[in-house]
């Protein structure tokens, strides 16, 4: 479904629009930021959780839905520690169990969207495609079920996950933050190719693989 | 199992789902028999896939016809199944004009418009609200654990 060529294109453009949230983070955090180049990734739906400790780990999800020209999720995941020392590099309190105030969740709800909006604002420059952006939703619960929300809106298109992956390591204390952008369908990638002339035709697939 | 897997087993084992959030458990169950299925629904209606050749176990409609044809295979009654289902979350609050973002709720409506259409009567249920749920099946018992993080234990 999409060449090598056009991953890599793919992978240039998260590269973008993740550097200016790494920007946008440390600004927010006072501190540097490290991000991982990102990855697209082609997985079965149940390797996804894998990558943030199995489908019963606790972990704090923040959602954000994305619409206009592209339709697509993005969804950060934190572990339950890296939660609890967020919070203390934020609002410079420690807390030992993963029960947030109203302050809190608001305090990491925000962070979401500074990352999100400064992501999209990169991409929206770069593509020229219109785009607005949810306010964030917070949970805290397995992740396997805060995973399969976007995976299953996905999972009308393929039968595999097709995601965009990256983390941001914040410089002390080793935090890091999930970051996952799901596509509504195989089209919204196809059209973000399309728009900055990568691919000329019309993606079909016909396959079974859910894209690639 | 993983999400839009469906499976048998007879006493004593046990079939398992975990971390189920806007998805769907479903379990049928012959007790005479003692032959349990399970499917874990990810999307209520196989009209929603975008292209012929799907994985039918990520549907309701789909997967519950498949479940009850293997349940038969496995040597249980059609005729005597009862279901136990669990799930349906609402994770995140989303607004959005797509009604697909309520997925949750339609998945726990297609699979109980589903087993109404196959007359297989739901004996017990735990779904929808807005947290994860992990559920055991006990063939053996017929009975359905459902755990979850700060909402309890229940067995139905």
């Amino acid at each position: 479904m999409f060449s090598t060529f056009e991953l890599d294109a793919l992978k240039e453009i998260g590269n973008i629009g993740a550097g200016n949230a790494a920007t946008a983070l440390s600004v927010m955090l006072s501190q540097k930021v490290q991000m991982k180049i990102p990855e697209v990734k082609v997985l079965p739906f149940d390797e996804v959780s894998k990558s943030v400790g199995g489908p019963e780990n606790p972990v704090t999800g923040i959602f954000l839905r994305v619409e206009g020209d592209l339709g697509f999720n993005i969804l950060f995941i934190i572990q339950a520690g890296d939660t609890l020392n967020l919070l203390k590099i934020i609002l410079r309190e420690s807390k030992e169990v993963l029960e947030l105030t109203a302050m809190e969740e608001s305090a990491l709800k925000e962070l979401g969207n500074i990352i999100a909006s400064a992501f999209i604002a990169a991409l929206s420059d770069f593509t020229k495609l219109a785009l607005r952006i949810s306010v964030p939703s917070l949970a805290i619960d397995m992740a396997g079920a805060i995973l399969s929300f976007p995976l299953s809106l996905y999972g009308c298109m393929g039968d595999t996950a097709f995601l965009m992956e990256t983390e941001f390591e914040e410089g002390l204390d080793g935090v890091k933050v999930h970051f996952y952008l799901i596509p509504d369908d195989d089209k919204s990638f196809s059209t973000l190719l399309k728009t900055i002339g990568v691919r000329s035709f019309d993606g079909d697939n016909s396959r079974g693989d859910g894209g690639i | 199992m993983g999400m839009g897997e469906y499976k048998t087993a007879k006493a004593p084992a046990l079939l398992v789902s975990l971390g189920l959030g806007s998805c769907v458990g479903v379990a049928l169950y012959d007790s005479t028999r003692k032959i349990g299925g399970l499917a874990h629904v990810m999307l209520p209606d196989s009209s929603l896939s975008g292209k012929k050749d799907f994985n039918p176990g990520k549907f309701a409609d789909t997967a519950i016809d498949l479940l009850v044809v293997e349940l038969e295979k496995a040597g249980a009654n059609s005729k005597k199944l009862i279901a136990k289902i669990a799930g349906g979350s609402q994770m995140f609050q989303v607004k959005s004009d797509n009604s697909i973002m309520k997925i949750g709720k339609r998945n726990v409506e297609a699979v109980k418009m589903k087993l109404a259409k196959m007359k297989i009567d739901i004996v017990a249920e735990d779904v929808e609200g807005n947290y994860g749920r992990t559920i055991e099946f006990c063939c053996n018992t017929g009975k359905l654990t459902v755990k979850t993080i700060g909402h309890g234990i229940k067995i139905l």
